[in-house]
C-alpha cells in the first residue's frame, strides 16, 4: 500500500512494524512526531519523558528487560542524554534499543546545527542515516535486528529535511505477535559497570564496531547507482538527494550506514570512477573518514560546512569547483525580490500568556520608572535594572521587538543557573530568569536547588502555560495528560519550589499587568531565592476564542478621557495633547493590533477577546473596548 | 500534466498553507505520481512566514524546489508572496491571495507594505502571468475566510492535470466532515475564477 508519510510518521511505523513496545521521548523539532505517532499505537508504551537523559535511560532499561525499545530526541537532547548513550553503548542490550536522532542543519527550530553523527563515531554506536522517508520506514526492521544480533544499541540519525518531508512509501510489513518479555537475566558483568567489569567492555565495543564496519559491506539499503564512471559521489540522507538532481549522469554510492562506514564497498566504488566526491551535510565527516583511508577525495573545497544544503548549493558548489559549467545567464535567471521588505518574525500569538511578562519585564529594563526599551539592547553597556536569563521555547521570541525583553538563551536549563552564575559574579543589575512549565522539569529543578542551596537572591519566573506549547503541545509531568492524552499525576510547581526550599512562592495571573509587576518587583526587591508562577493557558492549545475587543476611533487619539486614570508607573501620555493615537497599545506586540490612518485598530478574528485583555490595561485613554454584540 | 511540476506555496502561519499542500500532495499521490513536499516553518505558530514546497513528477528527488524553477507559485499573502518569488521560473505562473496581513514591522517599525499594484509589478517581472485573487474576501462571501485556502487550490487545479474526483475526495480526506460543503463550494469557486480568469488573459 502508497502512503504518503513523513519521515517521522515512517519511522514510527516501521518502529512499530519491527515490534517496538516501549517509546520514549521529549519534544524537540523536527523529532516530536515519532512519539506523537507511536503514541496512537494502543499496543506501544509511549511517555513524554521528562528529559532526553531520563527517556535514553528508559528506553535502555525497556530493551534491558528483553522487549524493543525507541528513543528518539533532536540533536541537542542527545547532548542531555549522552551519559545514557555512552553507557547504552558500554552495557548493550538485549531487546532491540534504537535512538533516532533528529539534526537541524539551517537551524529552522533550534540554538546550533551541530552534526550529531559525530556522536555515533564517539561511542562505537552503528549509525544510519534514511534518505527519504521510504528507507526510514524501511531501515527501522533492519535497525532493531542489528541491535539485537550485534548487542549494541543503534543510531538512526535524520535531518529536518528527512524528518518533516514528506514522500512515497510503499508500507510492506506489518506488526508481528508479541508474548510477555523474557525472564530477566541477571549478569553483573554485564550490567554494572564497576571498573572491574567496565575493564573488558571497551575491547568488546572495539571488536564489535570492526565487525558491524565488515557487516556494513553487504548492508542491503547501501547502493551503487552506476552512470558516467568519470565523477563518482558518495552521499548519504537528503544530500543524496540534491547530489542525485544536481549531477544526473554521474556514479553514486548512496550510503545509508555512515558509520562504521563500509571500507571494501568504499574502494571498490573508488577504483571504478575518475573523480571521487563526497556531498554531504554540514561536518566532513564521511569525507575524513574516506581521506583517512587514503584516497584521494573532495566534500567540503566545493559544498558548505554551514547550514542547510539544497540543489542550489550544491550546484553553486559544483561550478565553482570547475564540475559543471557556469549557469546559462540572462533569460533562465531568477529574479530577485525587492530589498528591504518588512520581515515576519515568529511571535507570541494574539492571546498569547507571555506576553503580559514579557511587557512587564521590557517596561522595568531601566527601572521601575523607565519607559520601554526600543530596538533591542545588543551592545549597550549602560546598567539596566535587570539581566533577564531567557530559557526555550515560546517566550525566547520576546527577544524581538518591539519588547526585546531578555538578555541570553543558551540551552535547556541555562536560565536559572546563568542567573545565579551572573549574581555570584557580582553584576550590578538583578538579575531575573524565565522559563517554561515543561523545561522547568526538564532541567530547571536542579538549578533552582543548586539557588537555594548557595543563597542566590535570584528571581526566577516559570511561566506555566500548562503545556510544551513550542514544539507543537505535548503534555509533561504539569500538565496531568500523558502521551496518549490520559489522565496523568500532576505536578504541582509551586510544591516544587516550595519543597526545595524557597520561601518566597507566588503564583500570578499572565493577564494582569498590574500584579506581574508588583509580584516581580517585590521578589527582586527581597534578599532570598523568589519564584513566581505565572499561570495562563496556552491560547491556540486551548483554542480560547472570546467576543473580539474593537479599538473606539473617538476616543484613540484624543487625550485623557476622564480622572480615572491610574497612577501606575507604567502608564504614559506620550501625545497627550495630540488626536494621533499615543501607540501604547502597539508596545505589547500584539499581531492584532495595526496602527493605520493614526489610530489603533484590532484585527477582530485574530483577537482572543477579554480573557488576554492587556491592550485594555496598557491603554491610558481606555479607548479599546468589547465590540458591541 | 508536464513529469515534473513544482509548486511552491506561501502564506502566513494559521492560514492554511501546510493543510493545503498536504491536499494538494495526495491528489497527486492517488493520481499516480510520485510526490515530494516539505514545509519550512522557522518557529512560528501563528504569524510568520510559511513555505511549502510541492514537487511532483514520475520521479523526484530533492524535496525541496530550486531556487528559479517553480512553475507556480501559490501564495495565500501578498507580501510573502514578493518574499518568495526568486522561487519562480522565469515565465512561471503566480496566483495570490491579494488579503493584506501586514507583519508588526508594519505596524511597529514603520516598514512599507505592497499594494497589490507593486506586488504585481514585482511578480510581473518574472511571472508570464499573475493573478490576483480576492480569494479571502469571496471565501467570506461563501461564509467562512478561511475555506480561501481550498478556493486557492480550486483555482491552482485548472492549471494542473489532475483529475477531478480525486481533488473532491482529498479535500474530504483532509477536512471534518461539517467543512465538507463549504469547502467543495470553495473548491468549485476557485475552478470557475480561474476559467474566467485565464480567459481575461488569453491563455
Amino acid at each position: 500500500m502508497k502512503q504518503l508519510l513523513s519521515g517521522n510518521e515512517a519511522i514510527a511505523l516501521g518502529a512499530y512494524h519491527a515490534g517496538v513496545q516501549v517509546a520514549t521521548a521529549y519534544p524537540g523539532t523536527p523529532s516530536t512526531e515519532i512519539l506523537e505517532n507511536m503514541a496512537r499505537f494502543d499496543d506501544v508504551y509511549a511517555e513524554w519523558s521528562t528529559n532526553e537523559k531520563v527517556a535514553m535511560e528508559v528506553a535502555l532499561g525497556a530493551a534491558i528487560g528483553g522487549v524493543r525499545a525507541l528513543v528518539s530526541m533532536k540533536h541537542v537532547g542527545l547532548n542531555v542524554a549522552a551519559d545514557g548513550f555512552f553507557g547504552a553503548a558500554n552495557v548493550g542490550v538485549r531487546g532491540g534499543l534504537v535512538l533516532v536522532c533528529a539534526d537541524d542543519p539551517g537551524m529552522h527550530s533550534s540554538q546550533n546545527e551541530q552534526d550529531n553523527r559525530h556522536y555515533a563515531r564517539f561511542a562505537r554506536i552503528p549509525m544510519l542515516e534514511p534518505s527519504d522517508s521510504q528507507e526510514a520506514y524501511s531501515l527501522m526492521e533492519r535497525a532493531f535486528n542489528l541491535s539485537e544480533e550485534m548487542d549494541t544499541p543503534v543510531m538512526v540519525r535524520t535531518t529536518t529535511r528527512i524528518s518533516h518531508a514528506k514522500s512515497v512509501v510503499e508500507v510492506d510489513g506489518e506488526r508481528p505477535e508479541l508474548g510477555p518479555p523474557p525472564p530477566f537475566v541477571h549478569s553483573p558483568a554485564k550490567y554494572v559497570m564497576v571498573p572491574t567489569y567496565a575493564r573488558p567492555r571497551h575491547p568488546l565495543a572495539e571488536e564489535r564496531i570492526s565487525r558491524i564496519a565488515k557487516m556494513f559491506d553487504e548492508f542491503p539499503l547501501n547502493e551503487i547507482i552506476w552512470g558516467d564512471r568519470k565523477l563518482g559521489i558518495i552521499s548519504a540522507g537528503v544530500a543524496y538527494q540534491y547530489a542525485r538532481e544536481v549531477f544526473p549522469q554521474a556514479s553514486f554510492l548512496k550510503l545509508v550506514t555512515t558509520y562504521p562506514l563500509p571500507q571494501d564497498l568504499i574502494r571498490t566504488f573508488a577504483a571504478k570512477v575518475e573523480t571521487l566526491l563526497v556531498v554531504e551535510e554540514l561536518d566532513p565527516f564521511i569525507e575524513d573518514i574516506v581521506k583517512s583511508m587514503g584516497l584521494a577525495v573532495q566534500g567540503k573545497a566545493f559544498v558548505p560546512i554551514t547550514g542547510e544544503l539544497s540543489t542550489d548549493t550544491v550546484r553553486r558548489g559544483a561550478v565553482a569547483a570547475g564540475l559543471l559549467p557556469e549557469a546559462s545567464t540572462a533569460a533562465g535567471a531568477p529574479a530577485p525580490a525587492p530589498e528591504d521588505l518588512p520581515p515576519r518574525p515568529p511571535l507570541l500569538c494574539p492571546g498569547c500568556p507571555h506576553r503580559g511578562v514579557a511587557y512587564v519585564l521590557s517596561r522595568l529594563k531601566f527601572g521601575p520608572k523607565g519607559s520601554i526599551a526600543k530596538g533591542g539592547n545588543s551592545g549597550k553597556t549602560a546598567k539596566q535594572w535587570h539581566i533577564v536569563t531567557s530559557d526555550i521555547g515560546c517566550y525566547t521570541l520576546m527577544v524581538y521587538p518591539p519588547l526585546c525583553a531578555i538578555d541570553s538563551c543558551i540551552c535547556m536549563g541555562a536560565s536559572i543557573t546563568l542567573a545565579h552564575g551572573l549574581e555570584k559574579a557580582g553584576v550590578a543589575e538583578n538579575t531575573v530568569s524565565v522559563l517554561g512549565d515543561s523545561t522547568f522539569i526538564h532541567a530547571g529543578i536542579p538549578g533552582l536547588i543548586n539557588m537555594v542551596y548557595n543563597r542566590s537572591h535570584s528571581t526566577v519566573i516559570v511561566l506555566d502555560n500548562e503545556t510544551t506549547a513550542m514544539t507543537g503541545h505535548q503534555g509533561h509531568p504539569g500538565t496531568g495528560r500523558s502521551a496518549k492524552n490520559e489522565e496523568a499525576p500532576k505536578v504541582d510547581i509551586a510544591e516544587v519550589a516550595r519543597g526545595v526550599g524557597v520561601k518566597d512562592v507566588n503564583v500570578v495571573s499572565a493577564f494582569n499587568l498590574k500584579e506581574i509587576e508588583e509580584t516581580i518587583r517585590r521578589c527582586v526587591d527581597n534578599d532570598e531565592p523568589s519564584v513566581v508562577i505565572v499561570r495562563g493557558p496556552c491560547t491556540l492549545h486551548e483554542r480560547i476564542r472570546g467576543t473580539p475587543l474593537r479599538v473606539n476611533q473617538e476616543r484613540c487619539g484624543l487625550g485623557p478621557s476622564s480622572a480615572s486614570i491610574p497612577a501606575s508607573t507604567w502608564y504614559r501620555f506620550k501625545s497627550w495633547f495630540s488626536e494621533q493615537g499615543c501607540r501604547s497599545c502597539l508596545d505589547i506586540g500584539c499581531p492584532a493590533i495595526t496602527f493605520e490612518g493614526g489610530k489603533a485598530h484590532i484585527i477582530a478574528d485574530q483577537c482572543i477577546g477579554e480573557s488576554c485583555s492587556l491592550c485594555v490595561q496598557v491603554c491610558p485613554r481606555e479607548a479599546i473596548e468589547k465590540a458591541p454584540g | 500534466m508536464h513529469t515534473e511540476t513544482d509548486i511552491l506555496m506561501t502564506g502566513v502561519g494559521g492560514q492554511g498553507v501546510i493543510m493545503a499542500s498536504d491536499i494538494l500532495s495526495s491528489v497527486a499521490i492517488t493520481a499516480g505520481y510520485d510526490v515530494k513536499k516539505t514545509d519550512s516553518l522557522g518557529m512560528a505558530q501563528r504569524g510568520g512566514s510559511v513555505t511549502s514546497h510541492v514537487r511532483i513528477g514520475d520521479k523526484v528527488f530533492s524535496p525541496l524546489i530550486a531556487v528559479g524553477s517553480a512553475d507556480f507559485l501559490l501564495s495565500y499573502e501578498r507580501l510573502e508572496a514578493v518574499r518568495s518569488m526568486a522561487m519562480l521560473k522565469r515565465g512561471g505562473v503566480a496566483i495570490v491571495d491579494c488579503a493584506a496581513v501586514p507583519p508588526l514591522s508594519v505596524t511597529v517599525s514603520g516598514y512599507h507594505y505592497p499594494s497589490i499594484d507593486e506586488v504585481r509589478q514585482s511578480l510581473r517581472t518574472i511571472a508570464r502571468t499573475v493573478y490576483m485573487l480576492p480569494a479571502t474576501e469571496m471565501a467570506s462571501e461563501l461564509g467562512n475566510p478561511r475555506v480561501s485556502s481550498v478556493l486557492c487550490l480550486g483555482f491552482l487545479s485548472v492549471f494542473l492535470d489532475l483529475p477531478e474526483p480525486q481533488w473532491l475526495d482529498g479535500i474530504q480526506r483532509h477536512l471534518p466532515p461539517r467543512l465538507h460543503e463549504v469547502n467543495l463550494a470553495a473548491f468549485n469557486a476557485g475552478v470557475e475564477a480561474a476559467r474566467e480568469g485565464r480567459k481575461e488573459e488569453g491563455e
